[in-house]
């Protein structure tokens, strides 16, 4: 058999597009005739680049869901290497392809150890979908529940809480990393110890948020602080000390370790942001009035100072999703963390940059795929901003 | 404002205290240091022969002691071995004569950096040659991003929502949403590799550590300026499209002043200063790009000293170049919070 030409090449990739396809086309369609329903997020289809950002993000939401998740859009395995595939052009046939019953064509080459680049390319954007979003909003648990009283409080917890955010901060990400990601600090155990400290924040936040919300309805409040308490303490158990009691939930090691490191480098930024807001929102009148109301303090700041900060939360909430991507890359990149035939986009970059002057394909397609991800999302954030100015 | 500094800088060494012993903290725990014991020795020790030769090398005395040791406000740890004496002053086993006449304290207050176990030198000489090399890479970013960043944010800022403003802000997105490894890797494949074809660069930058060319140097420098470029560029539009709807803007349009007039003479020097602190603060960000970019172009300068310290192991490496980041970093933050007050009028520190 021959290789295919590129225009054979883009029809056969969009056709193992297709699922991603439908999918999008639903949520435009459901999404475009309810937009009048759906508040800001219904808002975000007026804008052009809000629209084109969002179909970016969702494309590689979709891919990474239905490529990693369900093994659809995959054309190969990802760790699968066939003899004579090393480094060869887009759109190879594999040989005897039909009597080991194989997709008949590496459509995007193979890489330097003769594995598919179009599948470790899609399964890669399951990797990012797997740790960026829940990292993301970790940090944003851990910086709203710290930030929120430092702002309103101010004073001495301020100035520590501060303090210990921009030491964080004043670190440089790298060297972090490489202090933290390594397999000797790993044996250590500081980063469960961190895992343990950082994954606390999400129980509180939930337990204060019901508790303040629903104190003066004790039989109601009872029941969502257990069951608060009893599901966060299993899934807690479970994901930071691997001590399920039920043996149900598990976390990779190696992957705890990632995750708790872009936790950690995230959170005191969301901090500073939270914090400032809530120092600019508890001088208005409708925190004032809660005051007078006799209110409690956490009421007024998670039920009054927090909704009302949403607007610039969220859209900070998609830039920093983006910034995950990109450190988790950063972290590919240099081997920290994950296993080195992980088919994240960061590591595949840094296999193919090795050969790059010579062969263009194994590292150009994750690097253009981290690159639309990031960009749909700041397109998006973009979009959102203008949207919530305008009301 | 005399007040204002001082407070700052006692806030930046208490912050420096702190990194430093984190850093010293997570280098010095014992894994590690079994590691280093085995690099350095061999790699068959048993457990008694590590103990011994951590203890012979001072590694074994209690954490707050070691960094006091390693900062210069204790005394250097000396021990008695067979055949002489071993101390953190001297190299080496040497009598207690010799071992007297050598100074009580060797910190880094005292200029004492220690040595490479991987390059096998003063880590103060190599951190000196390193980031001399940065900081060629680093003026070049500086000299291309700063002027083109205010340009791109003036040009866009001075009719928001015109054509020119849409095109640029989107470039400027696109930019900031580009790690410098992505980046670098497309600006490898179009401009440096065979495959394309173009040639027009050289895709690695190590011949730029002695004689730099437009060849050779141009691609990592315009890695680095681009991802920090957007971001400076937005923050200068941002800036600019406020002055822009001041009264006096309007009050000189009505006068009718030219366009240009109106830009260069009155709006720019308002529009410039928040863009000041955002430059300022980009020097962390940028450091982390010199990480990626030297490792990716193999300029072996002070980014690719940390990658390799950090990859093998190398402790007291390590924390020389943790002092030096911590202190750039510190050392710029001080400098945009002066600078901020010095240009902005309005702010009162008192």
């Amino acid at each position: 058999m021959d290789p295919l030409g590129w225009g054979e090449i883009i029809t056969r990739i969009l056709i193992q597009f297709i699922p991603v396809w439908i999918a999008l086309g639903l949520t435009f369609a459901v999404s475009v005739t309810f937009k009048r329903r759906l508040g800001l997020y219904g808002k975000l289809f007026d804008s052009v680049i809000g629209m084109f950002g969002f179909a970016l993000v969702m494309f590689w939401v979709f891919t990474g869901i239905f490529g990693g998740g369900f093994g659809w859009i995959v054309t190969h395995d990802v760790l699968a290497q066939i003899s004579g595939l090393k480094n060869k052009e887009p759109g190879i046939p594999v040989p005897d392809a039909e009597a080991l019953g194989l997709y008949p064509y590496y459509l995007m080459g193979g890489d330097n150890l003769a594995r598919d680049v179009f599948s470790r390319m899609i399964v890669g954007a399951w990797e990012v979908m797997k740790i960026a979003p829940f990292a993301t909003l970790f940090a944003f648990m851990v910086g709203i529940t710290l930030g929120l009283p430092a702002g309103y409080y101010g004073g001495r917890l301020d100035t520590f809480l501060s303090f210990l955010a921009n030491l964080i901060l004043a670190f440089p990400v790298i060297l972090l990393f490489y202090l933290l990601v390594t397999p000797e600090i790993v044996l250590t155990g500081i980063p469960v110890y961190m895992a343990g400290v950082l994954f606390l924040f999400p129980i509180i936040f939930l337990t204060i948020l019901f508790n303040s919300r629903f104190f003066t309805q004790p039989s109601k409040r009872n029941i969502y602080v257990a069951l608060t308490l009893a599901i966060g303490f299993w899934v807690y158990l479970g994901i930071a000390w691997d001590a399920d009691p039920l043996g149900l939930i598990s976390f990779p090691p190696n992957l705890l370790v990632v995750f708790v490191a872009v936790v950690f480098v995230n959170s005191p930024t969301v901090f500073r942001i939270v914090r400032g807001l809530a120092m600019d929102i508890k001088t208005r009148d409708y925190v004032a009035a809660a005051q007078t109301r006799g209110e409690g303090p956490w009421y007024i700041m998670l039920w009054e100072i927090l909704p009302n900060a949403r607007g610039p939360l969220i859209v900070d909430f998609c830039l920093r999703i983006g910034y995950t991507s990109i450190l988790l890359g950063t972290l590919g990149f240099f081997g920290l963390g994950l296993s080195p035939e992980s088919p994240d986009w960061g590591s595949t970059i840094n296999e193919g940059r090795k050969l790059l002057s010579i062969y263009l394909h194994p590292a150009l397609p994750p690097a253009m795929a981290l690159l639309s991800l990031v960009l749909g999302l700041n397109l998006l954030a973009d979009g959102l901003r203008e949207e919530s100015l305008r009301d | 404002m005399g007040l204002f500094i001082l407070r700052r800088l006692g806030v930046m060494i208490l912050t420096a205290i702190c990194l430093t012993f984190i850093v010293f903290f997570m280098t010095n725990l014992y894994p590690n240091l079994e590691k280093l014991a085995k690099t350095q020795g061999n790699f068959r020790m048993s457990d008694a022969e590590v103990t011994s030769y951590l203890g012979q090398n001072g590694y074994l005395q209690p954490m707050p002691v070691k960094y006091g040791q390693w900062l210069g406000v204790l005394p250097g740890w000396t021990v008695e071995v067979s055949g002489g004496m071993r101390g953190r002053c001297v190299t080496g086993t040497v009598t207690a004569e010799a071992l007297a006449e050598a100074p009580t304290f060797c910190g880094i207050l005292q200029g004492y950096w220690g040595t490479s176990t991987v390059f096998k030198t003063e880590v103060g000489e190599i951190i000196a040659t390193r980031l001399g090399l940065t900081a060629k890479l680093m003026f070049w970013v500086m000299v291309l991003m700063v002027p083109s960043a205010l340009l791109l944010g003036v040009l866009a800022g001075m009719r928001e929502g015109s054509r020119t403003d849409r095109t640029l802000s989107t470039f400027a997105i696109t930019t900031t949403a580009t790690p410098e490894y992505v980046s670098g890797v497309i600006l490898i494949a179009v401009f440096a590799s065979s495959a394309v074809g173009l040639k027009w660069f050289n895709g690695t930058a190590t011949g730029a550590m002695e004689d730099a060319s437009f060849n050779n140097f141009f691609l990592p420098v315009l890695t680095i300026a681009l991802y920090g470029m957007g971001y400076i560029a937005r923050m200068t539009r941002a800036s600019m499209a406020e002055v822009m709807t001041a009264q006096y803007i309007r009050t000189a349009r009505l006068k009718g002043v030219k366009f240009s007039d109106i830009v260069i003479r009155h709006a720019l020097r308002n529009a410039l200063i928040a863009p000041f602190t955002v430059i300022m603060l980009q020097f962390p960000w940028l450091l982390n790009g010199v990480v990626i970019v030297e490792t990716l172009f193999n300029y072996k300068g002070f980014g690719w000293v940390l990658v390799q310290a950090a990859g093998n192991n190398d402790i007291e490496l390590l924390l020389g170049v943790s002092v030096v980041s911590v202190i750039v970093v510190l050392v710029t933050q001080l400098i945009s919070d002066i600078g901020y007050v010095y240009l902005n009028p309005r702010i009162n520190i008192s």
